[in-house]
């Protein structure tokens, strides 16, 4: 005992007392940093992680890409030509530079030298060499008639665009009159002489044969200087309408222009030129045609608009249908829990493939195709996000601030989305960021397949495009190289970026890949 | 555990049951396929329609269908794509194809698969682990047809390695079919193995991080005995039952890789059915995909509580 207890503390005047602080305020020291909100937090986190950050500006440019493509292309889906089908890409401008890019390019092997002779023919003619350059030369000697006798057969790379070369066109009297109108303005040649079969050994069924041949084969019939011989009419008997217009170099005006051909004429057209006289421009086609003769470029945007657009609907509304379901499930527990447990259960042992199709079948002709696949995809698609919600109801809904909100006379439907369903957005917003990508890629698969056709809707769809591809997919890979590389970058863009976002908001969570 | 099993068969069975009923009274309400004149099958099909019933209201519809199949195995007769023909030996002919084809794409891809993921496991946070991680996101990513695509043009077209189709016929055990097998077995391969390498690489990562691993080494194993002994044997409870749900998943194959190698099975034919409205071969198909999807997860569901003692007590929670 300490002689201080013994102070008397009983009786202490009041003057004694004094305010310690009377003027200044009392608070905590104020925070030196700013404080970081759950979603700020995420973001830090997301924006450490690199492949994400990568597919998420890849993600943007491929929105991008859908978006501008149609609309900066020349050809909306509608412009089908019918001869530039499952043609290589192909830019004028670029062309010309002789990069060896967007040149149209395709190889053809073995070409004898009366095929040769064939594509010298159109080069002559139309001005346009079809041949871009001898890849290979392959020579094996025979003996014929008891001599040696070389016979090369060469791999060239061509144009294909330069390829068609000379087509036959029927025009009426007023298309035919439209066209020299507009031969003169341009100065471009479209309308060519018009050869008779008679003239060339009654070959009928080659537009491009405009020389003098001397076999059925189109062997052509050469001068001194081994220039072909022009074989062009000058039967004024046959002209089907007078030619008043821009005339091929060495027409002295005697040539023909075009043929009768009951109540129209018939001419020789340099498809090229004719393609310039329709469309008001070259062919420009920076990812080539499809086999319809679409443009790739805006149609892969116009798929992978409907795509997206598609996804994200079909996201939003299993987010909303199985975050109700989930957490009704989840909050009541019990019987209710087991009895939606098994609805959802039959639900889900339907396979996807059969649903979809009986939807079509169904509801395909009543409220439309993209309806019907929607229901498709909504039947069994929020079953795995109800799961989802009511794993995280089970988490929270016993913890102490729902019993808390409970004593405070909260109701249940406030309980499950004012204080337990925040708690599981994270978690619920993430996994959503991942079913976008699972739609996008079933949704190629039905289109590709053909069970679903979105043509009358969108136009076309990525799917379609890549079905389209694979018929000419040896002559024309590209038809479904870049439908292919667009679908892929997309889906493993989206997941990274899924899975990143995931990581950010559960970091208990990190590197568990499903 | 015995009644474990039990309830979850019957359960599936039920669940079977109805999605039966619901397909087969949503293709019934259908307008059945008009027949031919004058065809001497018209008549029969006819009359095989008029004792299935197809007068009556759709439950006795279903009553009778079931009665069929039960009693005779009869799924009735396709009246558009096979004229005339008993839908159920159609379908047994399709079957070995794709059962063929799945088979052989599981035997190469589930050990190459398990392989990697515990190459990337035990490699974790190197480059080898982020190349198999990285590599497996891709191709989980990226469609199968896109891989088929690949195969088809690289391998089949530039390097004429394989025939582009698989070829046709039954002969299929013969060496000149296996090959034309083989770029669909390779596309199929695919996505198999890089959901194994997922799932094992992830399973082994977690399990060798546990205490056990630790006491393991603390009582004198060395790593490599650690690991095949302790993690391993761990790991395989979730891998082991993926393995027999890929199994049973065979039978039903995948459409879109049997349309681009034109395999003559049961995707092939599901496809062609829809497209010619053939509806008896449709219902049976459909009934096929639920039963082995259905199949599938319950065998997997039980193998978890056979392989895992400690799943088998959960289940009684």
């Amino acid at each position: 005992m300490s002689m201080q207890n013994d102070v008397k503390f009983e009786k202490i005047p009041a003057e004694k007392f004094a305010f310690v602080q009377l003027d200044t305020n009392i608070h905590d020291k104020k925070l030196e940093t700013k404080s970081r909100g759950y979603l700020a937090d995420a973001f830090l986190r997301f924006k450490k992680n690199k492949s994400s950050l990568i597919a998420a500006v890849i993600i943007i440019f491929l929105l991008l890409f859908a978006l501008i493509s149609p609309m900066v292309s020349p050809y909306t889906i509608n412009d089908k030509d019918p001869v530039y089908t499952s043609y290589p890409p192909y830019v004028p401008a670029i062309a010309e530079l002789g990069w060896g890019i967007f040149d149209g390019a395709t190889t053809h092997a073995s070409q004898n030298d009366l095929a040769m002779s064939a594509w010298k023919g159109i080069a002559v003619e139309t001005g346009m060499n079809p041949v871009l350059g001898i890849v290979n030369v392959n020579t094996t000697y025979v003996m014929y008639r008891g001599q040696q006798k070389a016979n090369n057969t060469y791999t060239i790379e061509t144009n294909r665009y330069f390829e068609t070369g000379i087509v036959y066109r029927v025009f009426k009297y007023s298309e035919f009159e439209a066209i020299q109108q507009w031969q003169n303005e341009t100065g471009i040649q479209v309308i060519y002489p018009y050869v008779e079969s008679k003239d060339i050994c009654d070959i009928t069924d080659n537009p491009n044969i405009w020389y003098q041949v001397s076999d059925s084969k189109g062997t052509p019939v050469l001068d001194e200087n081994g220039d072909f011989i022009p074989a062009y009419s000058q039967n004024t008997a046959l002209e089907g309408a007078p030619y008043d217009s821009i005339r091929i170099e060495g027409d002295d005006g005697s040539y023909i222009y075009s043929a009768k051909k009951s109540g129209a004429v018939q001419c020789r057209v340099s498809y090229y030129n004719y393609y310039i006289y329709q469309n008001g421009m070259e062919p420009t086609y920076l990812f080539g045609t499809n086999s319809l003769g679409q443009d790739l470029f805006s149609a892969i945007g116009i798929g992978a608009r409907f795509s997206i657009i598609f996804a994200i609907l079909v996201s939003a509304i299993n987010l909303t249908i199985g975050a109700i379901y989930g957490a009704i499930q989840g909050y009541y527990g019990g019987r209710v829990d087991l009895a939606m447990d098994r609805v959802s259960d039959i639900l889900s042992g339907m396979p996807f493939i059969v649903c979809t199709t009986l939807f079509q079948l169904h509801l395909g002709q009543k409220v439309g195709v993209v309806p019907a696949f929607l229901f498709a995809f909504v039947l069994t698609g929020w079953i795995g996000m109800a799961a989802l919600t009511r794993k995280q109801f089970y988490r929270f809904k016993g913890q102490e601030f729902v019993l808390a909100a409970r004593t405070l006379g909260a109701s249940d439907r406030r309980l499950m989305f004012k204080h337990i369903f925040p708690n599981a957005l994270g978690t619920i917003i993430t996994s959503c960021a991942l079913i976008i990508p699972s739609v996008i890629s079933s949704e190629t698969q039905l289109t590709y397949l053909g069970i679903i056709n979105l043509q009358e809707f969108a136009g076309t769809s990525i799917g379609t495009l890549m079905s389209q591809g694979q018929v000419s997919m040896t002559t024309a890979p590209h038809g479904m190289f870049f439908p292919s590389i667009f679908v892929s970058l997309l889906l493993i863009s989206f997941n990274l970026f899924g899975n990143g976002l995931r990581d950010a908001f559960n970091p208990s969570t990190r590197g568990v890949d499903d | 555990m015995a009644k474990y099993v039990v309830q979850r068969v019957l359960l599936m069975l039920i669940t079977l049951l109805i999605i039966t009923c619901i397909c087969f009274v949503l293709i019934r309400m259908l307008p059945p396929a008009e027949l031919p004149l004058n065809d001497i099958h018209t008549q029969v099909i006819e009359a095989r329609r008029e004792a299935q019933g197809y007068n009556e209201p759709y439950m006795v519809q279903f009553g009778i269908f079931l009665k069929n199949i039960f009693t005779k195995w009869d799924w009735g007769i396709s009246d558009k794509l096979y004229f005339g023909q008993d839908v159920a030996s159609i379908f047994a002919e399709k079957l070995p194809a794709t059962i063929f084809v799945n088979l052989y794409s599981i035997l190469l891809s589930i050990p190459l698969g398990i392989a990697l993921g515990i190459f990337a496991a035990l490699k974790k946070n190197t480059w080898v682990d982020y190349s198999i991680s990285t590599l497996t996101m891709v191709v989980i990513s990226v469609p199968s047809f896109v891989f088929a695509f690949l195969i088809q043009y690289f391998l089949s077209y530039k390097l004429g390695w394989f025939p582009f189709l698989m070829k046709a016929g039954k002969d299929y055990l013969s060496w000149s079919m296996f090959v034309s097998m083989l770029p669909t077995v390779m596309s199929l391969s695919f996505g198999v193995i890089a959901s194994f390498t997922r799932t094992t690489r992830a399973e082994l990562t977690e399990v060798l991080t546990s205490e056990f691993m630790l006491l393991a080494r603390t009582k004198g194993l060395t790593k490599a005995q650690a690991t095949v002994r302790h993690a391993l044997k761990n790991c395989m409870v979730v891998v082991l039952p993926a393995i027999f749900g890929e199994f049973i998943g065979i039978m039903s194959g995948s459409l879109v890789i049997e349309k681009i190698f034109a395999v003559p099975g049961v995707g092939g034919l599901y496809l062609n059915a829809i497209n010619a409205r053939d509806y008896p071969i449709f219902i049976m198909v459909s009934c096929f995909y639920t039963a082995v999807s259905l199949l599938a997860s319950i065998v997997i569901d039980i193998s978890y509580g056979f392989i895992d003692p400690r799943i088998r007590m959960g289940s009684k929670k």
